[in-house]
C-alpha cells in the first residue's frame, strides 16, 4: 500500500485520507482485496474479500490493481537493506522482514532504541510498520502482526504475551484456524493446555509449516527454528590502477579480462554480462556492457567483444582506473574439447552469436519458434538469438511458398474468371498470364484473434508464363457481407 | 580434348562434356559460390541453394539485407521441412549490404556451421571483386560452403569458385491434375567455374531421394535433343 501511494503521488493526485482504498489482485472466482489503507480498514473491509461485494456495500470505494511481483521485489531490496542493523535479514512471507539481533542491539543503545531507530528510519522511507522483539522467532512474527505496537518480549515473558493471541497469529492455514475455533480453541493458550497427544493424533499428518503444534513450539522456543539468510552475491571484478592517467584502455584489457577470467575459471563460472568502466581523472566515469550468448571464460573472447565496443567511450583527460565486472555469471565447468580432437561445434556458434549480437543488435539475429495457426504469416516467429533456444520447425502437410512477402501485396486483375485465379494479372507494374494453377486452399480467420468483419483467404498456386510459380489469394467471397467485390493478393513466391 | 585457340582455351558444349561432366553443386566441397537470379521476383534460386545444402543439423547462417527481403520476401521457415531441409535457420537480417557481407565472413569463420548463405539484392559498390575474393579465402580455409545469392544483379565481377545463374523453368506435368503445376524445374546456367567447363542445364529436385545426393539432379537441356542420343556414340567412339 505504501509503494502504491508513492509511485501513485508521482504521477497523479492521491484520493483524500477519507476515501477506502484497496489494492485488488485475481482470485479464483475475480479480484479479490490484497491490501487496503486505513481508511478502508476502519470502515471494517476485510483483506480477501471480494472487491464486488465490498464495492456494493462502499460504492466511494477506490480500487487499484495491486503489483504482487513489485512488491516482493521491493521486499527483497528492504530486506537487504535492513542489514544495517544486524547481518541475517531475511524477507519473512509477502509482507514481513524478520532480523536475527542477537548481540546486536546493544550497538543502538538497547533493544527499545533499536526499535525506535527501525520505526523511525522505515518511516522516513515512506513504509508503515509494525516491529516487535522476542527471543524466538515465531514469538516475534505473531507478536507484530497480533500483538500491540513495538511489544518488546523478554525470555520471561513469552508464556505471558503468548497465550491471549488468537491461533491465526500462528500463521497457519484458515482451514486449521476453523477447525480450531469448532473446536473451542480460540487462543494459543488454549491451544497449549489441551493434552498434546490428543491434538497430535489429528494434527500428526500435516506439515511441518502448517501443523500448528509444531508452529506453537517453535514460538515457545522448544523446538529449534534458525534463521537462514541468504549469503551476500559475491561480486567477480578485475581492476587495474593506473600510475600515470591514460587515454587508450586497449593495453590494460588483456590483463583484467585475465584476471577476470582467471577468477571465474576458480569458481567455475562463466560471465553472461560485463561491464568495463573508466574512472576519469575529472571524477566521471564511462562504462560500457557487454552480453553474452553462453557463459564464457575466455580471455580471448571477452576482448574481441570489448573491443568492439570502445569506440564510443569517451575518455576524457585521460583516466587512472579501469573496472572489468561480471554483472551476471552463470555455473560452467570446463569444457573439454572432443576425442578426436574435433571442437565442440555448439560453443562456436555460441560465440559467433555474441560476435554478431555485439555488432549488430539481438533484434537481427533470430531463430525461429513456430506457433499452431493455420494463417501462414501468424506460424513463425522470429526471437532473439542471444535469448531464444531454436525449435524445430513443424511439418505441414500443404504446400508452401519458400519465400512470403511481409505484408501480401495487391494485385490487379485484368482479365478474371469466374471460378478459379485471374487468367491474367499485374504485379509490381508487370503483366502476367496464368498459365496453370492448383486450388483453391481456404483459410478461414480465426474469430478468436481476428477483428469481426475479416474476410477468408481462398489461396491459388499459379505458374504464370516463364515457369514461375506465384501464391496468391482472394481475400472474402462476393456477397460474404463483409465488404466490397473480393481483392487479390499475391503472397508468396514458390520455388 | 578441344583444340586451343589463340583466344585461350575453347570449350565446345559438345554433347559429351555435357553429359559426363556434371558438377555436383550439393557434394559439400567448401568453396565459395554465387548464384544470380534469372529473373526478377524468382525464388528459384533460394530452392536451387537449399538444395545444394549439406544435410546435416548444423546450423546453417542465412544473411539478408534489406532490399533483398523486400524484393523477393522473406524466406519462410515453416516450408522449408516440406521442402526437404532439415537444419536449423539462424537469421540475420539486416539493413545495408556491408553488414551482410561483415557477417558472412563472421560466419565463415566458424567451423560449427553448416553453411553460410548470404542475399544481396543488386551490384551495390561493397561488394566488389576483393570482397568476394576474402569470401572466397576464408570457405577455403575454414571449410564452410558459402552461399551467395544476388538478385537483381547483371553480374557483376566475382571471385566465386562457381558462379550459377538459376531461373524457373514450366514445371512438370502434375500426375493428377493436368491444370496444376507439378514438380517444379529449374533452368541452372554454371556460366563461370574453376576447373571446369560451363554449361546448361535443367536442375529437378526431388525431396524423397534415397541419398541427399541424389535429390538435385541436374539434367541435360531436352530442347537439344540431340544430347542424350549424342552421348551413347560418342562413349562408343572414345571406347573404341
Amino acid at each position: 500500500m505504501d509503494r502504491w501511494r508513492r509511485i501513485t503521488a508521482q504521477q497523479r493526485t492521491l484520493p483524500g485520507d477519507d476515501v477506502p482504498v484497496v489494492l485488488a489482485q485475481q482470485g479464483t472466482h475475480g479480484p479479490v482485496i490484497h491490501a487496503l489503507s486505513m481508511a478502508a480498514r476502519e470502515r471494517g473491509i476485510m483483506q480477501g474479500a471480494r472487491v464486488v461485494d465490498v464495492q456494493a456495500i462502499h460504492p466511494d470505494l477506490h480500487v487499484e490493481q495491486a503489483d504482487v511481483q513489485g512488491d516482493q521485489a521491493m521486499l527483497n531490496r528492504v530486506a537487504h537493506w535492513a542489514r544495517r542493523w544486524c547481518p541475517w535479514t531475511v524477507r519473512d512471507g509477502t509482507d514481513g522482514i524478520v532480523m536475527d539481533v542477537t548481540g546486536a542491539a546493544h550497538l543502538f543503545g538497547g533493544e527499545p532504541a533499536l526499535l525506535r531507530d527501525m520505526g523511525v528510519r522505515f518511516k522516513m522511507q515512506g513504509l508503515t510498520t509494525r516491529l516487535a522483539i522476542a527471543p524466538t522467532r515465531g514469538a516475534a512474527q505473531m507478536l507484530a502482526r497480533y500483538g500491540t505496537a513495538s511489544t518488546i518480549c523478554g525470555a520471561d515473558d513469552v508464556a505471558a504475551l503468548l497465550p491471549p493471541l488468537s491461533v491465526a497469529a500462528l500463521r497457519i492455514d484458515i482451514d486449521t484456524v476453523r477447525l480450531l475455533q469448532r473446536l473451542g480453541l480460540k487462543t494459543i493458550g488454549a491451544l497449549d493446555a489441551v493434552p498434546r497427544v490428543a491434538m497430535m493424533r489429528r494434527f500428526g499428518k500435516m506439515a511441518e509449516d502448517h501443523n500448528p503444534l509444531i508452529l506453537l513450539d517453535r514460538a515457545l522456543g522448544r523446538s529449534a527454528d534458525p534463521l537462514n539468510a541468504p549469503a551476500d552475491a559475491r561480486r567477480w571484478l578485475a581492476r587495474a590502477r593506473l600510475l600515470e592517467p591514460v587515454i587508450d584502455p586497449v593495453p590494460h584489457l588483456d590483463g583484467l579480462a585475465d584476471d577476470l577470467c582467471a577468477q571465474l575459471v576458480k569458481a567455475e563460472q562463466g560471465a553472461r554480462l560485463l561491464r568495463l568502466t573508466i574512472y576519469r581523472v575529472d571524477g566521471e566515469w564511462r562504462s560500457r556492457d557487454v552480453a553474452t550468448a553462453s557463459a564464457s571464460h575466455d580471455p580471448a573472447h571477452m576482448l574481441r567483444l570489448l573491443m568492439r565496443k570502445l569506440d564510443g567511450i569517451d575518455p576524457g583527460f585521460g583516466f587512472d582506473l579501469l573496472t572489468l565486472e561480471a554483472l551476471r555469471v552463470e555455473p560452467l565447468s570446463q569444457h573439454q574439447d572432443r576425442l578426436d580432437g574435433s571442437r565442440d561445434a555448439s560453443a562456436d556458434v555460441a560465440a559467433l552469436l555474441d560476435r554478431l549480437t555485439a555488432r549488430l543488435g539481438p533484434e537481427k539475429i533470430t531463430w525461429s519458434t513456430w506457433c499452431e495457426s493455420h494463417l501462414p504469416e501468424r506460424v513463425e516467429h522470429l526471437r532473439p538469438a542471444l535469448s531464444h533456444a531454436p525449435a524445430d520447425a513443424p511439418v505441414l502437410t500443404r504446400d508452401r511458398p519458400l519465400r512470403l512477402l511481409a505484408p501480401s501485396e495487391e494485385i490487379t486483375v485484368l482479365y478474371a474468371v469466374p471460378e478459379g485465379p485471374p487468367a491474367r494479372f499485374r504485379w509490381r507494374r508487370v503483366a502476367y498470364l496464368t498459365t496453370r494453377h492448383e486450388g483453391p486452399e481456404r483459410i478461414a480467420p480465426e474469430w478468436w484473434r481476428d477483428r469481426p468483419g475479416t474476410r477468408l483467404r481462398d489461396y491459388y498456386k499459379v505458374e504464370v508464363g516463364d515457369g514461375r510459380r506465384f501464391w496468391i489469394y482472394r481475400e472474402g467471397i462476393l456477397g460474404d457481407g463483409r465488404g466490397n467485390a473480393p481483392r487479390w493478393f499475391l503472397h508468396g513466391i514458390f520455388a | 580434348m578441344p583444340p586451343d585457340s589463340p583466344f585461350g582455351q575453347v570449350i565446345s558444349l559438345s554433347s559429351k562434356r555435357l553429359v559426363t561432366d556434371v558438377p555436383a553443386p550439393n557434394g559439400g566441397d567448401a568453396v565459395l559460390r554465387d548464384v544470380l537470379a534469372g529473373g526478377p521476383f524468382d525464388a528459384a534460386v533460394t530452392g536451387f541453394v537449399l538444395a545444394c545444402l549439406p544435410d546435416t543439423v548444423a546450423p546453417v547462417l542465412w544473411v539478408s539485407d534489406r532490399m533483398s527481403r523486400r524484393e523477393n520476401g522473406r524466406l519462410y521457415g515453416a516450408a522449408l521441412r516440406r521442402f526437404g531441409f532439415k537444419g536449423r535457420v539462424l537469421r540475420v537480417e539486416v539493413s545495408h549490404p556491408r553488414d551482410v557481407l561483415w557477417a558472412m565472413e563472421e560466419g565463415a569463420a566458424c567451423a560449427g556451421l553448416a553453411a553460410v548463405v548470404g542475399e544481396i539484392h543488386g551490384a551495390p559498390e561493397v561488394l566488389s571483386f576483393t570482397a568476394t575474393k576474402r569470401l572466397a579465402l576464408r570457405a577455403e580455409t575454414s571449410k564452410v560452403p558459402i552461399w551467395l545469392i544476388r538478385s537483381g544483379d547483371p553480374g557483376a565481377l566475382s571471385a566465386a569458385r562457381e558462379r550459377w545463374r538459376v531461373s524457373s523453368a514450366p514445371s512438370q506435368i502434375h500426375p493428377h491434375d493436368g491444370q496444376a503445376p507439378g514438380v517444379a524445374l529449374w533452368e541452372a546456367e554454371l556460366f563461370r567455374a574453376r576447373g571446369r567447363a560451363p554449361g546448361l542445364w535443367v536442375a529437378e529436385y526431388d525431396p524423397k531421394a534415397r541419398t541427399p545426393a541424389d535429390r538435385l539432379r541436374l539434367l541435360p537441356r531436352s530442347g537439344d535433343g540431340s544430347v542424350a542420343a549424342d552421348h551413347g556414340a560418342a562413349a562408343d567412339a572414345a571406347g573404341g
